[in-house]
């Protein structure tokens, strides 16, 4: 068990020791055009957006919910990169010469990835807050909203390295994302609520686990715990069946990778 | 002879999507030698590399390093190899020395232990000055160097190294040279892949050449040369169409092994140079066969490969790297 520690912590503060050297890619590339969503997107729509339709004080409020839930699709989305790049050049197959335990490189990249979304959604929250966005459910709302944001993250996540362990190249791996993540994000309820979309793609949209993320994160900003709780309840549900889903099959491609 | 054998290859078998990568293969390699796999690229001994150091599974057959099974102690082989893969298997964003610690983490050293290591590791490979620069600074040479010190930080008792002097400089490659020959005097089996005749003949104690999955030729480099039997004379003749009468008379000459037509001339086997050829000439002379070139050379490891495979490495490595 100490062993196993030492190893993960290792992996993590690898991760971390990249991030550090590549912080302005990093910073400008993950940080950045979720900022811009928030900032040019709630702004520039508050007049075109019905107040009746969305429920909101302003659309930034409204939008705040999902762009909280798409910082949390893109980093798990794009959280297998780094493992792509490790198995393209081969430092994937130094390390698992090694003697650790199988998981742990995996493990390592969840920890990482969770933690730097977590925070980005801190950043987005403070962002949103000088916008005059307060999360009406307080401190314990922020925590529930970053619990709600780590268990999808997760999922995705494990999407990304099942994809990033399948992929013959990476040239797949990004075509894949970039046609991947689009849809998602308009056929959730991020920009629009379901009740305002036209009937084909709010019938898809519920289907969509993004979807049910951000109908529990938006009223614990806009409305309060008693209008949140049935919903927390209910992506805790859809989360844990989403994420023992995806995990079954990023441990398959795993296996079938590393073996 | 009975030395002690380190590594116990038997009837090991890989096949991915019906293509048999590795066949039948069956080879030892002993203790405290230097071990090469030759083959082009694409022949099975990188899969078999990557089966010893327990990252593939065997179809068939098995592995064991000092007793050890490859699949079922994978963990005990793991604690007891390092591993050299090819060229940039290396962080760019790490520095040298990043690479190390991390390394002596997944080795679970203790931070004792590893301190008093990667210094020593450092200099071994004559990275001290660099060793705070991030990977991407390195040339060539200096990152080989840092995989091989990562592949002697846990202190194995063999060592793997995949293509280890692979689109290095010349000299980069001899102090390569030098490392793995240093390792052998510390008592570190090596085995290595390589499709560098030159390297597999002046490195290796004992080479096993490897053409589709399988052993074509076991032994020192010298022994399979000897193996050959004979110094080799090559001819190029004018007109083609005289080749197999030429093949016919020199047959029967003194001093000859053996011969086989090529696609300009012959290739004769000879016992001793000074009684073969004036008899080679002279039939030639006789035949009115003309001779555009004539070349004469005590047989190298290339000879080996041809003679057992059918073809040279280099085409096959030409290829590779053009397509």
């Amino acid at each position: 068990m100490k062993e196993y520690w030492q190893e993960i912590r290792a992996l993590t503060m690898r991760w971390v020791l990249r991030l550090s050297r590549e912080k302005f890619s990093m910073l400008f590339t993950l940080v950045q055009p979720m900022l811009f969503w928030l900032i040019f997107f709630g702004n520039l729509f508050q007049r075109a957006a019905d107040m009746q339709v969305t429920q909101a004080s302003s659309y930034i409020s409204f939008l705040t919910a999902g762009v909280v839930v798409m910082t949390v699709l893109n980093n798990g989305l794009a959280g297998g990169v780094d493992l792509l790049f490790d198995k393209e050049n081969g430092f994937l197959e130094r390390l698992m010469s090694t003697p650790i335990h199988r998981t742990s490189v995996i493990l390592s990249r969840f920890i990482f990835v969770t933690t730097i979304t977590s925070l980005q959604v801190l950043v987005i929250l403070a962002v949103a807050w000088l916008f005059g966005v307060q999360p009406v459910t307080g401190l314990l709302g922020v925590a529930t909203i970053l619990f709600i944001g780590m268990m999808f993250g997760v999922g995705l996540t494990a999407i990304s390295m099942a994809m990033a362990f399948s992929v013959k190249s990476h040239g797949d791996f990004f075509s894949v994302l970039g046609f991947l993540s689009l849809p998602m994000i308009f056929l959730s309820s991020a920009l629009v609520p379901l009740a305002a979309m036209p009937g084909w793609m709010g019938f898809l949209a519920q289907f969509n686990p993004m979807t049910w993320a951000i109908d529990a994160v938006r009223p614990l900003i806009l409305q309060g715990w008693t209008e949140a709780l049935p919903h927390v309840g209910m992506v805790i549900a859809v989360m844990v069946l989403f994420d023992a889903l995806c995990l079954y099959g990023g441990a398959r491609a795993f296996r079938r990778a590393i073996g | 002879m009975s030395r002690p054998v380190a590594i116990e290859v038997s009837h090991l078998g890989k096949t991915y999507e019906k293509v048999r990568a590795v066949d039948d293969l069956s080879f030892q390699v002993y203790a405290g030698e230097i071990f090469g796999l030759l083959g082009p690229n694409g022949a099975g001994k990188s899969t078999t590399l990557r089966i010893l150091i327990t990252l593939l599974h065997p179809t068939s057959g098995s592995a064991t390093i000092f007793g050890m099974d490859s699949v079922k102690d994978a963990d005990r082989v793991r604690q007891t190899i390092g591993y050299v893969p090819q060229e940039r298997a290396i962080d760019r964003f790490l520095t040298g020395r990043e690479h190390l610690e991390l390394l002596a983490n997944l080795y679970h050293l203790s931070a004792d232990e590893a301190s008093a290591r990667i210094p020593q590791l450092l200099k071994l490979v004559e990275l001290e000055q660099q060793a705070d620069r991030p990977a991407k600074t390195y040339s060539g040479g200096m990152k080989r160097k840092l995989d091989i010190a990562c592949g002697l930080l846990p202190d194995p008792k063999v060592l793997f190294l995949d293509e280890p002097t692979l689109g290095l400089d010349v000299q980069s490659r001899l102090r390569i040279w030098d490392h793995v020959r240093a390792m052998r005097e510390r008592g570190i089996t090596v085995v290595m892949t390589t499709n560098y005749l030159d390297e597999a003949d002046q490195l290796c104690d004992r080479i096993a050449i490897i053409d589709g999955g399988r052993i074509k030729a076991l032994g020192a480099p010298a022994e399979l040369k000897v193996g050959l039997g004979g110094d080799l004379v090559s001819l190029t003749v004018r007109e083609h169409d005289r080749v197999e009468m030429l093949a016919d008379a020199v047959k029967n000459l003194p001093a000859i092994r053996a011969v086989t037509t090529t696609k300009t001339g012959l290739d004769i086997r000879v016992d001793s140079p000074e009684k073969a050829l004036p008899a080679i000439l002279e039939a030639a002379n006789r035949l009115t066969c003309q001779l555009e070139f004539i070349d004469y050379h005590r047989p190298r490891l290339d000879d080996v490969f041809i003679a057992h495979t059918g073809r040279s490495i280099k085409d096959d490595v030409q290829q590779e790297s053009q397509g």
